[in-house]
C-alpha cells in the first residue's frame, strides 16, 4: 500500500483553495480532490501546504567548527523548521573556495538525508578579498554552485567585486554580497546610534551597508551581472535596493526574521544573545523592512542560521560571537510580522521562503508549485498555533535570541522528495541509505 | 540595590543617600585613626582587566578603611593574559568567598555582564567598563561639586547648576557617568567637543551640545569638566593633530582667564597638561582636581558601605 502513495486530505493551498495532495514515491501524483480510498491518509484539516522552505542564508559550520554545527544537525534543525533545502556559506575551515569541499558539503548533505544542502561558494580564496576563489570550476563540480559569497566578509574591493561579478556570467552564477564597508565598521559591536553612545559600544553605522550596496549595484549595471544582497538591514538599504530594481538592475535582496522582529533596544542588557552582524538597527529599520518585503523590494527571508557554542554567547559583549540560529523559528517569525499584521498573504509567504530563494539559486527542483509533476518538498503549515518559543533545539547550539516570545505559526509536517523529515511536529529518525 | 554598574541606575533618593553617607566618610578620613569596623570579616577583590592606579588604590584605599580584606586582582601577571575567561576569573573567585568585585574592564557592559550570568553571586561594583561607566567617578564629581560652589546646601541636590564637559565625549565613561548622574541631581548638562568625538546622537543625552568652545564657554558655566585627550585618537583621524587640538579645545591661561572667578574647573586625571588643561587652570584656586581623588576616597567608602553593610545587612 505504501508504495503507492500518501494522499494528503482537506490541505489549504497559498491560493485559498482546499484540496488533496498525493505523494508517490518522490513526487507530486496527483492534486484534486478525487480520493483513492487505497492509500495512506493524512487528515490536514486546517493546514496550509507550502512548497519546502528554501534558506539561502546558513551556516551548518562542517567543516571545520562541528562543535556548534555539524551538516547532520542542521539539516535537522532545517527540516524542523520546513526547510527542503539550505544554502550553506563558504566561512568553513577549510573555506569552501574549492570544489573539493563544496562536494564534500554536498555529499555530506546527501547522506544526511534531511534536506538538500546546496552549497555557496566563496568569491575569493580563503575570503581574503584579493584572488578569486574557483568559482568555474565549483560550479562545474557534482554540487553545481551557482551563488557565491564570502559572507561574514565583504567583498570590499572594488576591482575584485566587479571581475567577481563578470566572471560568473558565464555561467548565469550570483554574487552574493555581505555588505559592510570594513572601514567603517572597525570593532563595531552595535548599531550606531544614540543608544551605541549611551552604552559606549562602537558603532556599526548604517551608511557602511547603504554605500557598499549602491556601489555595487551599480557594478552590477555596469557590467550586467546579477547581484543578490545578504542580510539587509536598514531602512536606506531598502531605498537604495528600490532604486536599483526601478533601473532594472539585476539586484534581489534578502531580510533575515531576526531583522524583522528585533530591535537594538534588546542590547541594553549587553546579553551577547543579542549580538549579530550586521547589528539589531532601530523600530524604524524594523518597519522599513517589513514593508520592503510586502511591496517586493526584499525578495526573500533567509535565516542566516550562526550557530555558536555556548562559551561563544556566556562571555563579556565585547569577547561574544556575532550570530543567532534561527531555521526553527524563520517561518512563525514570517508569520508574525508579516502575515498577522496583513501585510503579505499566503502566496507572497511562499514565494518569500521558497520560491524566489531557489530561483536566485536557480535550482528547479526546489520551490516548484504544488502542483502534479512537482518534487513533493512541501511543508504542513499550522496557521493557527501560537506558542511560547522554548529553548528546546536540534541545533547543536543554543544561541537562540527568541525563547520566551510568544509566536504564531507552527510546522507539522515536512516532505522531502516524499519523505517525512518532520511529522506531528517531530523530526523523523532517517538515514539516507543510497548515500553510504 | 546589590550592584553600582551605571550611574544611570541611581535614582534621585539613593544618589543623596550616596553623597551624603560620603560625608560621614569624610569625617572618618579626617581623623587621626582612619578607620571603621564595617566590613570586618568580609573580602573585597580588586578585580582590573585594564591599567589604572588611582582608581584601584582608591579602591583599596576606601575597602581598608571599613576594614574589609582586599585582595588585587590584575590581568598582567595573571591567567588572564594566558587566556583565561573573564567567566572562569570570576568563578575561581566565587568559590574563593569573594563578596564583592570592583570590576575596571576594557569591554563595555563587562561589569553588567558579571551582574547578570550565573557566574557569582558577589555583588559588582563597576570601576570603569570600556567606554560606558564610571560611576564612582561621577558621585565623587557631584560630591565635589557640592561642596566646592557657594550656595549649596551640604545634603541637598545641584538643581539649576550649570555644567561643561569638554572634549572627547564618545570614548568617555566619565562624560557618560556624570552626565547621567548630574541630571538625576537636576543640574544643566552642556558637551563641548569636535563632531567626530560628539556626535549628533547625543543631543538626546545631554542638553545642549556645542562644537565651539569659546562659544560654549562664553554661555556661562559654574563648572567645566576637561577630558584626558588619549594620543590615540590622533592616529585614526579624529582629530587632525596635539597641536589643533590643543588650540581648539585646550582649557588655554588665555580661556581659563576669561571664565568667571567662581568657575570650578575639574578633570578626572590623568591630565595631560598643555593639551586639553593648561597648568594656569589646573593649578588655580578654582581647580578642584586635587579635591576630586580626595573625595574618591571618601565616595567610595560610602558606596562599599551602602552595598555591602546597609543592603546585605537587612537580608
Amino acid at each position: 500500500m505504501k508504495n503507492k502513495g500518501t494522499i494528503f486530505t482537506n490541505v489549504q493551498l497559498s491560493d485559498g483553495t482546499t484540496t488533496n495532495i498525493t505523494v508517490s514515491g518522490e513526487m507530486i501524483s496527483y492534486v484534486g480532490k478525487d480520493i483513492d480510498s487505497s492509500l495512506d491518509v493524512v487528515d490536514c484539516s486546517g493546514l496550509i501546504a507550502l512548497s519546502g522552505f528554501v534558506d539561502l542564508h546558513t551556516h551548518l559550520r562542517e567543516p571545520g567548527f562541528e562543535q556548534s554545527e555539524t551538516i547532520l544537525t542542521g539539516s535537522r534543525a532545517a527540516a524542523k523548521g520546513g526547510f527542503t533545502c539550505v544554502h550553506p556559506m563558504a566561512n568553513t575551515n577549510p573555506v569552501a573556495d574549492n570544489s573539493a569541499v563544496v562536494e564534500q558539503v554536498f555529499a555530506l548533505g546527501h547522506s544526511a538525508g534531511y534536506v538538500q544542502v546546496q552549497p555557496i561558494g566563496a568569491v575569493t580564496a580563503n575570503l581574503e578579498g584579493k584572488n578569486l576563489a574557483d568559482l568555474g570550476k565549483m560550479n562545474a563540480s557534482a554540487a553545481k554552485v551557482n551563488v557565491f559569497s564570502d559572507d561574514g566578509k565583504c567583498v570590499s574591493d572594488s576591482l575584485v567585486m566587479r571581475r567577481a561579478l563578470e566572471y560568473v556570467k558565464a555561467f548565469d552564477g550570483v554574487i552574493a554580497q555581505h555588505a559592510q564597508d570594513p572601514q567603517l565598521t572597525v570593532n563595531a559591536q552595535m548599531n550606531e546610534s544614540a543608544l551605541s553612545l549611551k552604552l559606549g559600544l562602537t558603532g556599526w553605522p548604517a551608511v557602511a551597508e547603504e554605500a557598499i550596496i549602491a556601489r555595487d549595484v551599480l557594478l552590477t549595471e555596469e557590467v550586467g551581472s546579477r547581484l543578490h544582497v545578504c542580510h539587509v538591514s536598514t531602512k536606506g538599504s531598502v531605498e537604495v535596493i528600490r532604486w536599483a530594481k526601478s533601473r532594472g538592475i539585476n539586484v534581489t535582496a534578502e531580510v533575515t526574521p531576526h531583522h524583522l522582529i528585533l530591535t537594538e533596544d534588546l542590547v541594553s542588557s549587553y546579553n551577547p544573545i543579542y549580538k549579530v552582524n550586521p547589528p539589531l538597527r532601530s523600530q524604524e529599520d524594523v518597519l522599513a523592512l517589513r514593508m520592503a518585503v510586502a511591496d517586493g523590494t526584499i525578495d526573500i527571508v533567509a535565516t542566516d542560521h550562526a550557530p555558536h557554542t555556548a562559551d561563544n554567547k556566556d562571555c563579556e559583549w565585547g569577547e561574544a560571537a556575532f550570530g543567532m540560529i534561527g531555521l526553527e523559528t524563520a517561518a512563525a517569525i514570517v508569520k508574525t510580522t508579516l502575515i498577522d499584521s496583513g501585510l503579505i498573504n499566503w502566496s507572497r509567504f511562499e514565494e518569500l521562503l521558497s520560491a524566489n530563494p531557489a530561483s536566485i539559486s536557480r535550482i528547479n527542483n526546489q520551490g516548484q508549485k504544488i502542483e502534479q509533476g512537482s518534487f513533493a518538498n512541501i511543508v504542513f503549515f499550522d496557521p493557527k498555533s501560537e506558542f511560547v518559543v522554548d529553548a528546546a533545539t536540534e541545533s547543536k547550539s543554543s544561541n537562540n535570541p527568541y525563547i520566551g516570545m510568544k509566536l504564531s505559526g507552527s510546522v507539522v509536517h515536512t516532505l522531502f522528495r516524499g519523505a517525512f523529515t518532520v511529522k506531528d511536529s517531530q523530526v523523523q529518525e532517517i538515514g539516507n541509505t543510497n548515500a553510504h | 540595590m546589590k550592584h553600582l554598574l551605571s550611574a544611570g541606575d541611581l535614582s534621585f533618593d539613593e544618589t543623596l543617600e550616596i553623597l551624603n553617607l560620603s560625608l560621614e566618610m569624610q569625617g572618618v578620613n579626617s581623623r587621626d585613626v582612619k578607620k571603621l569596623p564595617a566590613l570586618n570579616g568580609r573580602t573585597v577583590a580588586n578585580l582590573f582587566f585594564e591599567d589604572s592606579t588611582r582608581t584601584r588604590f582608591s579602591f583599596e584605599i576606601a575597602a581598608k578603611r571599613l576594614s574589609a580584606d582586599v585582595v588585587n586582582f590584575t590581568a598582567k601577571g595573571s591567567s588572564v593574559s594566558k587566556g583565561e575567561s573573564l567567566k572562569d576569573t570570576v568563578l575561581t573567585l566565587e568559590a574563593m568567598g569573594i563578596e564583592a568585585l570592583i570590576v575596571r574592564h576594557h569591554h563595555s557592559g563587562a561589569a553588567n555582564t558579571i551582574a547578570q550570568a550565573n557566574w557569582s553571586k558577589a555583588t559588582v561594583i563597576n570601576a570603569g567598563d570600556g567606554t560606558h561607566q564610571h560611576p564612582t567617578q561621577a558621585l565623587t564629581d557631584a560630591l565635589t561639586i557640592r561642596q566646592s560652589l557657594k550656595g549649596l546646601t551640604d545634603n541637598g541636590d545641584l538643581k539649576g547648576i550649570r555644567v561643561l564637559i569638554v572634549g572627547d565625549i564618545l570614548h568617555s565613561r566619565v562624560a557618560r557617568s556624570n552626565i547621567d548622574l548630574l541630571k538625576t541631581l537636576g543640574a544643566y548638562v552642556a558637551l563641548a567637543g569636535p563632531a567626530t568625538l560628539l556626535p549628533s546622537s547625543a543631543t538626546l543625552l545631554a542638553d545642549a551640545i556645542y562644537h565651539n568652545l569659546d562659544e560654549a564657554l562664553a554661555s556661562g558655566f559654574d563648572v567645566v569638566m576637561m577630558l584626558r585627550m588619549q594620543m590615540e585618537r590622533m592616529n585614526s583621524s579624529f582629530v587632525p593633530n596635539a597641536i589643533e587640538y590643543s588650540t581648539l579645545w585646550g582649557l588655554s591661561a588665555e580661556r581659563f582667564s576669561g571664565l568667571s572667578s567662581s568657575t570650578l574647573i575639574m578633570h578626572p586625571g590623568p591630565m595631560n597638561r598643555g593639551l586639553e588643561i593648561s597648568s594656569e587652570a589646573a593649578d588655580s584656586a578654582q581647580s578642584r582636581i586635587v579635591a576630586q581623588v580626595a573625595n574618591g576616597v571618601a565616595v567610595r567608602m560610602a558606596v562599599l558601605y551602602k552595598l555591602l553593610a546597609q543592603e546585605s545587612g537587612a537580608k
